[in-house]
Formats: C-alpha cells, sequence, structure tokens
C-alpha cells in the first residue's frame, strides 16, 4: 500500500536547529558569507556601472588602508566608533533600550568644547586634559541619567526618552556654536586655540590619534572584565533577563538601572571627549555623526562581546571609508556606496541563520 | 496493518542535532479510539505529535492517513489531512470573540459571523461543550479557553484530534467534563490521541496507551490489561515505589509565625484577608487551594517579595533564639538578619531562575554578594551545579548549557537544588510538582522529606489533594485569600479539604 503513493513528495529543505558548532566552522561560515556578499556586489556593480567589479574592490581597500595615513585614519574612526559601542553596550545587555548615545556623546563633546573655550589658556595643559575628561564624563552621565531616573520611577519608555533627548542634545549644540561661532556669523566654532593647542590631546609617539586608541583599548578591556567577571554586570544581565528574578534574589532593580546608565552615559562622554579634544578640536552638531546608532549595530553583530566589537566596528569603518572612495574615484554617487555597504551587511547578519540552523535537502529520489 | 486505522506512524525518527527527540516510533490509531501517549519530560511526546500536525518534519519514517501515505509539511497539510491539535499553551487572540477566534484564518470564500456563531453553538451543544460565542478571550476561564481551541479544530472538520496535556491547567471538576465531551467524540468515530503523564487519567479515558521513554518506542498495551505500576515501570524503565513516606515530626518548634496578614494586589483587590497560620521546624506544612485564592501573595509576602497592608511574619531564630519581624523588609534585609528561607516560586524560569543563563550562573544568584572583591566568583557555584547535576541526575548536555533548554522538570531539580543547598531553616516551595514527570515528582518528595528530618520548617504549596496528604503533617486551606480550615495529615480526608477550598468568605464573587 505504501507504494500506491509515489507522488507525495517530501518538501524539498527543511530548516533543523544546529547544537555545538565549533567555533572555528561559525566563523568559516561568516566569512564564506563576506565572500558571497563580495560576489553579489561585484555582479550589482557590473550591471549598474559598468565598472570592473575588482577595480572597485581594489579601491575600496586602498581608500580604506591605502596610505599610512589613512590606516590611522582608519585605527581613529574605528576606536570611535567601539567607544560608543561599548557606552550602548551594558544598557543594550539590561534591555533598557538605549538609542541616545549620539546625544550622549554631544553633550560630552560640547561640555569639551566649553571648558576649551574658558580654560584654554588659564590651566597648565596636563591639568586642563583632566578637567576636559572629568567634565565631559560628568556631564553625559548625567544627561544618561535623565531617562533612566524616569523608567526606574515611573516607567517611562526609554526608546522614546532617549530618542527625544538626541534632538534636543542636537540643539542645544546649534545654539552654543551659533552663539560662540568664530568668525562671529559663520555659523562655525572654528578650530579652538589653533596656536596654544590647549586642550588638544598630545601626539604620542608622534601619532596624532595613539592615545585615543590607547584609551578605547584600555576601555575595550575594562568593559569585556566588567561584564564577563564584576558583579555589577552580572547583576545588569539578571536585570536584563528578568525583572522578577532579580527581585526574588534582591537585587534593587531601581539602583542597577540607574549605576548601569551612569556607565552608559559616561563611556559616551568619552567618545565626546575623544572627538573634540582628540580628533576634531572643534564641535558641530554632526560631531557624533550618527554614531550613536550605528554603534547600536555593532553592539548587536558582536553579540554584546567586547572582543568581537573590535572586529564588528573595524569592519563597519573600513566599508564606510572605502565606499566613500569609490564613489569619488568612479564619480559615483553616495549611494552606490551605501548600496554595497547594505548588502555586505545584510549577508553577514545572514549569516548567523546558518550558524544557528542547518538546512537539510530531501535525500535523493528512487526509494 | 488493520485497514480501519485512521492515522498510522512507521518507524519515525527526529533528531535535534546529536540529540534523538524520536527514534524509531511506530504507532496506531483506529476510528473511534483514544490512545494515550505516556512518557516522562522530555521523552519526545510533544515532538512526535508536532510531527503530525506539521510543525515538525520528521528525519525518516512513513506517516499513513487511512492506509495511504501522507507528507504533512505544514500545519495547513495537517487540516487538510483533518488533523488538528490543541496545545499546551493556547494560541488565541485575546480581543476576539470565541467564534472570531474559531474562524479566524479559515477561508471558505464568505464571511458571516452569526451564521459561524450558530454553527459553532450547534458544534458545541452536540459534543456538550459549554460555550458562549460571543464571548472574548480575555473573559474567559482557563477551561473555556480550551473549549475554544477545541471547537476550533472541531469546526475545521478535524477527525484526529490531538490534545498536548490537555488536563495540566484543569481543576477536577473540569477534567472529569473534558473526559466527557472526548469520550463522546469518541462514540462520533473520531480518532484522539491525549498526551499525559497522569497514570489515573490514562486508564479512566483511554483505550490503549503508548509509552515513549528517552525518545524511544517502547510499546502500545490496552488500557483494560494493564495497571498502574505496570505503566509506571514502562515508563520509568524501572519499579517505583509510590507510595510517599511520612515520618513524625521530631520535637517540632514554631518556626515562623504568621499573624492577621492583609494584602491588596496591584489592582486594589483584597487578595489576602487576615491570614494567621504558624509553622513549625521539622514538619510539613500543606496549603491546599484553588489556584489563585492567594497562596503566591503569601508566600511572596513571606519572602520580601509582597507589600502588606497590615500584619506580622515573626521569624524564631534556632541560632539565637532572638524572635524577628520579617514584615515589610526587603530579600536582602531577610537574608542579613540571618534568616536561611528558601523559597521555589511558582514561575520558574520568570522568578526562580534566569533562562537564558547556564547552570552555573543560575546557580551564582544565590551566592554572588558574597564577599568584599567587586568580582565573580564561579568556583563554587560551578561545583554545586556539578554536584546537584549528578546527585539529582538532570538531564542535560553540561553545567554550561542554559537553563531555558532543559525540560521542565530538569528545571525544577535546578530551581530546589540550589534552594536546598543553601541549607534553609525555612523551605517554602509552591506547586514543586507542577509538570513534572512521575520520576522527577517522587524525587522531589524524597528531598523535601530529608529537609523535613533536617529540621528545616517546609510549606507545600500544592493541587493534586492525594499527594498533600499523603505528604504533610498538618494541611492549611486557603479560598478566597483567608484561611478557612486546618486539618491533620494523617487524618484529612480528600471530601473535607474540597468542600473547605470552595468555602470562602466573600472572595468568591470573583469568577
Amino acid at each position: 500500500m505504501s507504494n500506491a503513493n509515489t507522488k507525495v513528495k517530501e518538501p524539498l529543505f527543511h530548516v533543523v536547529k544546529r547544537i555545538g558548532m565549533p567555533t572555528w566552522q561559525s566563523w568559516l561560515i561568516r566569512i564564506v558569507s563576506v565572500v558571497f556578499a563580495l560576489i553579489i556586489c561585484g555582479v550589482i556593480t557590473v550591471l549598474m556601472t559598468g565598472e570592473n567589479p575588482l577595480q572597485v574592490y581594489a579601491t575600496i581597500i586602498k581608500g580604506a588602508v591605502g596610505t599610512e595615513r589613512r590606516i590611522w585614519s582608519l585605527a581613529q574612526n574605528t576606536a570611535i566608533l567601539l567607544c560608543v559601542s561599548l557606552a550602548v553596550t551594558p544598557a543594550f545587555k539590561m534591555k533598557f533600550w538605549n538609542i541616545g548615545a549620539e546625544g550622549q556623546v554631544l553633550i560630552g563633546g560640547l561640555a569639551t568644547t566649553w571648558c576649551m573655550l574658558n580654560f584654554g589658556d588659564k590651566l597648565p595643559n596636563w591639568l586642563l586634559i583632566i578637567v576636559l575628561l572629568v567634565v565631559s564624563i560628568v556631564s553625559a552621565a548625567l544627561w544618561a541619567v535623565i531617562p533612566a531616573f524616569f523608567k526606574a520611577r515611573w516607567n517611562t519608555n526609554e526608546t522614546l526618552f532617549t530618542l527625544m533627548m538626541n534632538y534636543i542634545a542636537i540643539q542645544i549644540v546649534s545654539y552654543y556654536v551659533l552663539i560662540h561661532s568664530n568668525p562671529k556669523g559663520s555659523g562655525f566654532i572654528g578650530v579652538i586655540n589653533p596656536n596654544t593647542e590647549a586642550g588638544w590631546l598630545p601626539k604620542l609617539f608622534g601619532q596624532q590619534y595613539m592615545i585615543n586608541i590607547l584609551i578605547v583599548i584600555f576601555l575595550t578591556v575594562f568593559m569585556y572584565i566588567y561584564l564577563k567577571y564584576n558583579k555589577h554586570g552580572y547583576e545588569l544581565s539578571v536585570v536584563g533577563e528578568s525583572e522578577n528574578t532579580a527581585r526574588y534574589i534582591g537585587i534593587n532593580v531601581k539602583k542597577v538601572i540607574i549605576r548601569t546608565m551612569i556607565l552608559s552615559g559616561a563611556i559616551c562622554g568619552i567618545a565626546g571627549f575623544l572627538l573634540v579634544s582628540g580628533t576634531d578640536h572643534t564641535i558641530t552638531r554632526d560631531t557624533a555623526g550618527g554614531r550613536g546608532f550605528t554603534a547600536i549595530m555593532v553592539s548587536w553583530l558582536a553579540k554584546f562581546n567586547p572582543i568581537y566589537m573590535i572586529l564588528t566596528s573595524l569592519l563597519i569603518v573600513f566599508l564606510q571609508r572605502g565606499a566613500g572612495e569609490i564613489s569619488t574615484v568612479f564619480n559615483l554617487n553616495q549611494s552606490f556606496s551605501e548600496i554595497i555597504t547594505g548588502i555586505i551587511i545584510f549577508f553577514i547578519i545572514g549569516s548567523e541563520f546558518f550558524v544557528n540552523y542547518s538546512i537539510k535537502f530531501r535525500e535523493k529520489e528512487g526509494k | 496493518m488493520s485497514s480501519n486505522a485512521a492515522i498510522e506512524l512507521k518507524h519515525i525518527t527526529k533528531t535535534f542535532g546529536s540529540i534523538v527527540a524520536n527514534k524509531d516510533v511506530s504507532l496506531t490509531v483506529r476510528r473511534g479510539e483514544i490512545l494515550s501517549i505516556l512518557g516522562e519530560n522530555g521523552s519526545g511526546k510533544t515532538t512526535l505529535m508536532n510531527m503530525i500536525s506539521g510543525i515538525y518534519f520528521p528525519d525518516s519514517g512513513q506517516i499513513f492517513i487511512d492506509g495511504k501515505e501522507v507528507v504533512i509539511k505544514s500545519p495547513r497539510d495537517a487540516f487538510d489531512y483533518k488533523i488538528g491539535m490543541i496545545h499546551q499553551h493556547f494560541k488565541l487572540v485575546d480581543v476576539f470573540s470565541a467564534t472570531e477566534n474559531i474562524v479566524l484564518g479559515l477561508n471558505d470564500g464568505k464571511f458571516n459571523i452569526k451564521e459561524s456563531a450558530v454553527k459553532v453553538k450547534a458544534l458545541a451543544d452536540k459534543y456538550g461543550f459549554e460555550i458562549d460565542p460571543a464571548k472574548k478571550i480575555y473573559d474567559m476561564s482557563v477551561s473555556e479557553k480550551q473549549t475554544v481551541e477545541i471547537l476550533k479544530v472541531l469546526y475545521r472538520g478535524a477527525d484526529i484530534l490531538i490534545l498536548d496535556e490537555p488536563t495540566a491547567v484543569l481543576t477536577p471538576q473540569e477534567t472529569s467534563k473534558l473526559f466527557d465531551v472526548l469520550r463522546k467524540m469518541k462514540e462520533d468515530g473520531k480518532s484522539i490521541i491525549i498526551i499525559t503523564h497522569k497514570l489515573h487519567e490514562v486508564l479512566s479515558l483511554s483505550d490503549y496507551v503508548a509509552v515513549l521513554r528517552k525518545g524511544e518506542y517502547i510499546g502500545t498495551v490496552k488500557t483494560s490489561e494493564t495497571n498502574e505500576s505496570e505503566l509506571t515501570e514502562m515508563m520509568v524503565g524501572k519499579k517505583i515505589d509510590l507510595n510517599i513516606k511520612r515520618e513524625k515530626p521530631v520535637n517540632p518548634v514554631d518556626r515562623l509565625v504568621v499573624k492577621g496578614l492583609n494584602c491588596v494586589n496591584r489592582e486594589g483587590v483584597k487578595v489576602l484577608n487576615n491570614v494567621s497560620f504558624t509553622v513549625r521546624s521539622g514538619e510539613i506544612l500543606g496549603i491546599a487551594g484553588i489556584a489563585g485564592s492567594g497562596q503566591r501573595e503569601l508566600l511572596e509576602a513571606i519572602a520580601g517579595l509582597q507589600h502588606l497592608e497590615d500584619g506580622d511574619i515573626f521569624y524564631n531564630n534556632p541560632k539565637t533564639n532572638h524572635v524577628d519581624n520579617l514584615r515589610d523588609k526587603t530579600p536582602v534585609q531577610i537574608r542579613e538578619l540571618g534568616v536561611r528561607l528558601s523559597f521555589v516560586p511558582e514561575d520558574r524560569l520568570g522568578m526562580g531562575l534566569v533562562g537564558n543563563m547556564d547552570i552555573i550562573d543560575n546557580m551564582m544568584l544565590r551566592s554572588y554578594k558574597k564577599g568584599v572583591s567587586p568580582f565573580l566568583e564561579r568556583k563554587t557555584p560551578k561545583e554545586l551545579a556539578e554536584k546537584i547535576i549528578e546527585s539529582l541526575e538532570v538531564v542535560t548536555p553540561s553545567a554550561q548549557t542554559p537553563v531555558r533548554r532543559l525540560s521542565g522538570g530538569n528545571v525544577q531539580k535546578v530551581l530546589v537544588g540550589r534552594e536546598i543547598a543553601a541549607t534553609p531553616t525555612v523551605l517554602m516551595v509552591a506547586y514543586p510538582v507542577r509538570g513534572l514527570d512521575i520520576n522527577s515528582s517522587y524525587m522531589i518528595y524524597d528531598l523535601l522529606n530529608e529537609q523535613k528530618e533536617k529540621g528545616t520548617a517546609v510549606v507545600f504549596v500544592g493541587e493534586d489533594l492525594d499527594v498533600l496528604i499523603a505528604l504533610c503533617d498538618r494541611i492549611i486551606v486557603i479560598g478566597g485569600g483567608t484561611i478557612t480550615g486546618e486539618v491533620v495529615g494523617t487524618e484529612a480526608k480528600k471530601e473535607e479539604i474540597g468542600l473547605l477550598m470552595t468555602k470562602s468568605s466573600g472572595g468568591a464573587k470573583d469568577e
């Protein structure tokens, strides 16, 4: 009777959950997915622009790491993005959706600017830089603790709250820039203390960005240890997973929310300080440059692991800088480079599916 | 193969990674027959049923319906073969009425809700369901929601019904009502597969019993030719003593004296009304009552998680002989007083444990605060995790496995193991064997008895009256937030407790 029904077929494939895949295999999948992404991008490049995709890729690489200056610039941008990503990570692990990093970075940068303008010629440089760091940390932490306080006290929605605070921060910076614009009426502050370089992070080993990079490396290690081995880090994960369990075990949930957001804001403040004192030596409303949002992606892609975040932030900055280069070299508009970046990130995120699941194809027809 | 087989499975195998959920399972259900699938937690009952209803696809094996081989790729295919599954967790839209939920997703070309409501009513009357087709889901009790789920599959013309642990959420009265309905369906020629691990239900309802053990098919027996101990042996693989032992308490001392507790919940409803009782060391105090009569609030109040309007909780410290009032203290403050209070809450993954953390980190929940170092100490929790896995026979790939991946019984063992490891002087457990198989349940009873022997004051909130009567030294009954009576375990009668459960002063009007 069983062979009366040869019409019925097994489905072509079905999805099976994987358990216990070795690490090298999961990384192989991720690398293969990037290769696939590059092939697809190549095809799209040919179809849309007629350019040789290999040349396009070569330009991307050249644009990102073509000269020594570009390598340093890549490292610097990666460090800043990584810094903001580290900042949002504890909040996200606690399931506190802090999408206000953009504003928190700006507030930190604004505090730095204010101190540079006011104390620039009044304090010795080493003291000034310490003051800048402390003031930017404190102000950004205060900015970040406002939504945390409301959340802890009245259970407000932190997503909307932090998002709206971004706009307030941007407007405060715009206002400040307008009032203190130099020359007057230009709408820009211009480089602060260009002659004395007061409040500028000094060069180290002859490299302008070395201190920035070292500070972020320190923060990365700090955050890794904080989340994995510190009691505070453990408490915030418990709160993130289940507030009831946290209460049951005697964790003060409100305290943890506020404490974690102070940390998150403080690191954003450092990022703002590094941008103003260590990089731009001025501030505009675009100083944070969307990093507050990109950082969320960096953090998620790395599954909240600070060490993996080095890779994910590097990847994203690499693509951004390389893609920027192709738009100038080939006279393609900015959108094209964004298409390519988008495709590659899509593949990387998609590869996680194949890390977690495998697809079983139907066995050969016949029996 | 018998010609009147409604559904027949042959050599079904399903694996998840390296874990074999079902191995070479074959079974048959004929028209007008009820088959029980019996097995411990994690024996693969639900996986097997999910393959029939199109949620999973078997790795190998064949499924025949009315003698024809079929391939069920999706729940829609299953509907086409007139298979309907009633899941343990209901899949209903809260803001819709019963009828709306029943016709939802059904595309028969027309949409006439009034006509449908009439049809639903007729269907309900045919099988003896009590249902108001216009009632919204959010107004319904658990058993009414289940009725809607069953009607949903019947409305779609299902001939083969699969019920996944339907009685787990029902009171004894609701269960017997459901069984009457199922028997009527059987007379109507429907085939019914019911998953359960309550032996007396299996024996009273089904025609045949198929037993699974650790994914393997052990065999099918005719219900009329078997008994509880034979089924247990098939299911567990060894003989089990179904008696719960009860030693006489050794010099009991008043450990916890609860006086005049009053408590109002978030909606402003009074959930505890002047509750007073005493828990003594070296005895097990049972708390019986209909679910939601204030048991949860009572335990949470003692554990420092529930604000009280009024009342006192006196703890008599056995070391210092000091009496402390625990009222309105936080869990941390209670611990700082030197009170060794352990609590196994009803909601295991939502309150007692963190599902996404591994067993070691869950062990650490109780111990991580110890010491002044800002860093975590994982060595002791790791040893504890390994000890619990070994001594309580927790089935897990490793101590690093997230707790949510474990089956219900194993989750409970991890939680109870951790709470007992704190060497408590008071141990409160809420529904500790809910959803657990026989083997695990008896292990939990043994653990509670062990604590009792050590002089711990044990509070046991339970639902199975037989177990309460067999295990507890004293039983207090709670109804509508008040204590309606107290009975001595050795003299208690089931009927007496049942009567006390429904006797509540004014609290019964919330239905």
